[in-house]
This record gives C-alpha cells, structure tokens and sequence, in this order.
C-alpha cells in the first residue's frame, strides 16, 4: 500500500515535470493560452455567447460585421460569433478524440505485432500495408461516404483512417526496443506477456506516438472541415467550423466574411495545437532531449 | 537488385487485391440500395429490381466480389458507369492528364521553393530567416488549404479578377489551384529541409570540412546535402501519392473535371463502378509513387545500395 503511494506521487512528479518542459518556449506558451481560451470558450459556449447557435431571426439576415452582430449573420440571420463559439465543442472534440482512438488502435496493433513477432507480425503489418495502399484522406472520403454524414460517422471514418501509420510507428520503436536487456530481465522473472507489454514496453516506446498524437489533432480538424466542406462530415445546421465553412461557401463571393472567419478560427486553432506539437516533441524526443 | 524490384513488384499486386476486397466490401455493406438513387423516387419496385438485376447486384456477395475480381485483373475492365454509362477505364484516361499534371506541377514548386527555404533556415539558424521560414510554415500547415483556396478566389477572381475562378482553359485557370495547392507542401517541406540540415550540420564530417578551411558552399552542398536528403527524399515521394488523391478537395473548388472530382460525382451518384475504379487506381498510382522513391533511395544512398546487394533488406 505504502509503495503504491509513493510510486503515484514520483508518477505526478513525472507528468508535471513533462508538462514543464514542453510549455517551456514561449511559442508553445502562447499556443497553450490560445488553447486554453478556446477550450474555455467551448465550454462556456452557452452562458458566454450573445445569442445561442440554432436562434434564427429573419429580418436581419446576412449582416455585415456590426455592433450588435460582432461577426455579422448568416443566411438565417443567426449570429455568425455565437455559431462558432458553440461549434468550439464539435471541431476541439473532433480533432482530439479522432487522432486519440486512431493512435491507440494503432499502439495496439503494432505493440502486439513488435512483440510477438514471427507471423503475426508478418499478418498484422502486412494488413496495415493495405489498409494504407488507400491514401489517407481517400479512404476518409470512402468510409464516411459509406456510413453517412454525421458527427460520430466522421468520428469513426477519420479514427480508422491513423491506424495503419501509428501501428507502423510502434511496431518500428518495438524492434528497437526487443532485445534490451530489460526485457530479457522481466522474461526471466516470469512476468506476464501482457504486464511485460503494457507496463515495461510500452512507456519506453509511447514518446513518438505522442508527439505524432499531438501533431495529428490539428491536422484531423483541418481534415474534418474539408469533409464538411464536401459535404460527407458533419452537417448543417450544426455549428462544427467546417459546415459552416460550407456553407459560407453557397455564396461566398457576395459574403466573403461568411467564409472568412470560420476559417481563421480553425486556422488559429491547428496553430496553437501545433504550437502546442512542436513543444510536445521538443519535451519528449529523445533525440532532442541534451 | 532486380530480385528486390521483382519481388516488391509482385507484392504491389497483392496490395491492389487486398485493395480491391477492402473497397469492395465497404461498398456492398454500405446500407441503402444504389438503384433508388439511379431511378429516382417514382420508380416502382418492378423497375428497381430489374435494375439491380441488370447491374448484377442481386447476387449474393461472395458471386459479386468473384465476378468483381475476374473482371478487373483478368480482363483488366473497370466497368461501366452507371450514371454516364460510359467505361469507366476511359473516363479516367481521359481526366488523368489533368490530375497528374496539376498535382506535378504543385510538387515541383513545393520542392523548388520549400528545399531552399528550408536550407537557408537551417543555415542560419536562430536568425531572421530561420524564424521567418518556421513561423511563415507554421501558419501555412495551420491554415485549411481549401479554405485558402477559397479566398484566393474571392482575391485575385472577384476582387482583382486576374484570374478565372473554375473550369478549365488555359495555363491561367492552372495558376490559382496549383499555387494553392502548393502552399502546405512548401511549408513541409521547409520544416523538413530544415530540421534534416540540423541534424547533420553538427556531425564531425562538417567539422572536418571546415577545419580543412573548405569553402561554406561547397560543404553545404557536397557534404550536408547529400546527407540531409535521405528523409526529404521519402517524404516527398510518399507525399506525391497522397496529394494526388487528395485532390479532390481542389478540383471540386476549382471545378477541374479530373480524377478525383470523377470520384467525387461518383460517391454523391452512388456509382460503385467509379468509386471502386478511382480507389484502386489511386492504390495503384500510390504504390508506383513509393516504388519508385524506394528504388531512387537505394540508389542516391550507397549504404543502402549495399544492403540490396547482399541480398539481406533492413
């Protein structure tokens, strides 16, 4: 009991010392604030916003940018700066949960393939080398045509399409990692295949997976708006940025600020995430570490 | 060598089977029948299954995907379109040219003007140029690239009108989907020129060539470069696949009737022939692009050349 205490704390000590180091630069610093702000506002979104996301008043419809309407209306005279501070949740959790459950499909698949070995690696990397011959966004595009728009149908399309890269990844760090001697030492004790896999493997082998993790939710936010923008990700009337985006796009040339701000805001999200990224693999890439 | 081309060669054809079953069965299982949207809402349910069984996609699935297999790597048919009613292998020779061209044309100034930026970054680093060239990238890789595109249009089409804003024409209508398209690659590409170049402007060989009193050009580009190539090689030739396929995006802002907005029609239509013929082509298309930066890897690297040659891979 009294060990398990101690190792918890010494753990905290790690985290925090982790999350020292990468909000270390004051880029990342800065990108740490503007996230903070956007989470805060994705949050809030209901008691902060001037009007709410859905409220609809026809008599001002398409209002340039004004005192009552910071960022003008759309079509539906609904205010364009509450839609995107309502849409803040469905673009973060997006861009997050896709780039999380792609990851960890991925460490799974690629730890069982790095360790075993012999012809389930053969198989399981293999697959992937097929499941990957589709590019990427290609197969984003297939899956989510296949499932239907929708919020969790873009969830999973976009998940499915990072698994063969993070497994990749994994099983690469793996085969560095196989034949060191800590291994060999928890072999010899005995130690369940699954303990040795998860508990003396995996934090040794995790570093890259994290930093790609972190470097992939800005990209998978941008992914997400250019689905919505063909129509295959989430739908209008919900407020995600990239339908709105699309539909900023029905007559964009007569409205220019109706497409113009939903994407500076994503923009100025990937770029803090990113921020965020850069100090993330500055902190944990080993390489770079001295 | 050539064992190691051969076997990498059959292997491509492997992957296009397995390509081939993947997009198949996502298609099949994919809920709704495609005929309703052929049809239309007045047609009866007399009409629609004369239709499906006119399309062949009444039979039960292991049938379809056997029928499906013959017809693509036996005869080398891609099928018939449903809704144009036209070879779908045709249809894609005839919209290729304008694909491939387009997304070359945008790789080669990702390469022309990221490389050198990247370069000079490095060199100079801690300096303007290399916070110049890491902020300008980090902003580009932020931005959504169709949105970009978009008020591109809105600049130079609407306000400026320099430029046509869609279809296709003269070199002019190129200029504005090419330029867009680029900007994200130019930004890779400098951050990867850039951070490759760090790792090896340290190594004990520069240190050498300079403590020889070697001229700084003739360092940067026999010693540093050569080195710091390998991982901007791989990037670039595996990135060249994936941008093709996703030029979707652009060709359906810009309005280009290449490959990818052939596919685009074909999702919203529910042509199953187009989908699974565009897919395996990209596939196809893909596996070249990999090939061929694995084959110019070995080849620009004498490490790895040796490797091949003794007959042992990794």
């Amino acid at each position: 009991m009294k060990k398990e205490t101690k190792n918890t704390v010494k753990r905290k000590g790690q985290v925090l010392e982790t999350f020292k180091r990468i909000f270390r630069t004051p880029t990342s610093k800065l990108g740490g604030v503007i996230f903070g702000i956007i989470i805060f506002i994705a949050i809030f979104a209901p008691w902060i916003a001037p009007y709410t996301a859905y409220e609809m008043d026809l008599k001002s419809i398409y209002l340039s940018p004004c005192k009552e309407h910071w960022l003008g209306t759309d079509y539906m005279g609904r205010d364009v700066l509450s839609r995107l501070m309502y849409g803040a949740k469905y673009s973060l959790t997006l861009g997050l949960i896709t780039a999380f459950a792609g990851n960890c499909l991925g460490v799974i698949l690629g730890s069982i393939a790095g360790y075993f070995g012999g012809m389930t690696e053969t198989l399981v990397m293999r697959f992937c080398d097929i499941w990957s011959a589709i590019p990427g966004m290609l197969l984003t595009i297939i899956i989510s045509a296949a499932l239907g728009p929708g919020y969790f149908n873009t969830v999973i399309a976009m998940s499915i399409g990072g698994v063969p890269q993070g497994a990749r990844m994994t099983r690469g760090q793996i085969l560095v990692e196989r034949n060191k001697e800590y291994l060999e030492a928890a072999e010899s004790m005995n130690t369940p295949k699954a303990s040795i896999m998860f508990k003396h493997l995996l934090p040794n082998v995790i570093s890259p997976t994290i930093i790609s993790m972190t470097m992939g939710i800005g990209g998978n936010i941008t992914q997400a708006a250019g689905l919505s923008y063909l129509g295959l990700g989430v739908q209008p009337p919900t407020p995600e940025w990239g339908a709105m985006l699309s539909d900023g796009t029905s007559n964009f040339t007569t409205y220019p600020y109706l497409l113009l701000f939903p994407g500076l805001v994503i923009g100025i999200t990937v770029l803090a995430i990113n921020l965020i990224g850069d100090g993330v693999r500055d902190a944990l890439d080993p390489k770079l570490r001295n | 060598m050539r064992k190691y081309v051969v076997n990498r060669l059959l292997w491509t054809i492997v992957v296009l089977l397995g390509v081939a079953f993947i997009i198949f069965t996502i298609l099949y299982f994919t809920p709704g029948d495609p005929t309703e949207m052929l049809l239309g809402a007045n047609a009866t349910p007399v009409e629609l299954a004369a239709k499906r069984a006119a399309l062949g996609i009444d039979k039960p699935y292991i049938v379809q995907l056997y029928n499906f297999y013959v017809d693509t790597f036996i005869k080398f048919d891609l099928g018939t379109s449903w809704t144009y009613e036209t070879p779908v292998i045709d249809a894609l020779i005839e919209r290729l040219p304008r694909t491939v061209l387009m997304n070359l044309a945008s790789m080669l100034i990702t390469i022309a003007v990221g490389l050198p930026l990247g370069i000079s970054a490095a060199r100079h680093q801690g300096k303007w140029q290399d916070y110049g060239v890491i902020g300008g990238s980090m902003v580009l890789i932020s931005l959504p690239s169709f949105w970009v595109a978009l008020e591109a249009i809105v600049l130079f089409s609407v306000m400026l009108g320099w430029l046509p804003s869609h279809g296709i024409g003269g070199i002019k209508y190129y200029i504005l989907p090419v330029l867009t398209s680029a900007l994200p690659g130019i930004a890779g590409n400098a951050r990867q020129m850039r951070s490759a170049m760090l790792e090896v402007i340290r190594a004990d060989f520069v240190t050498t060539a300079r403590a020889k009193g070697q001229e700084e050009g003739v360092i940067v580009r026999k010693h540093i470069l050569p080195n710091a190539m390998m991982p901007v090689i791989t990037m670039i030739g595996g990135r060249f696949g994936h941008i093709v396929s996703g030029s979707s995006i652009t060709e359906r802002i810009f309005s280009i009737p290449g490959v990818g907005l052939y596919l685009l029609n074909g999702i919203s239509y529910r042509d199953y022939p187009i989908i699974r013929g565009c897919t395996l082509f990209f596939a196809l298309f893909n596996a070249i692009c990999v090939l061929l930066t694995d084959l110019v890897y070995a080849w620009v690297d004498p490490r790895i050349k040796a490797q091949y040659k003794s007959g042992r891979r990794r």
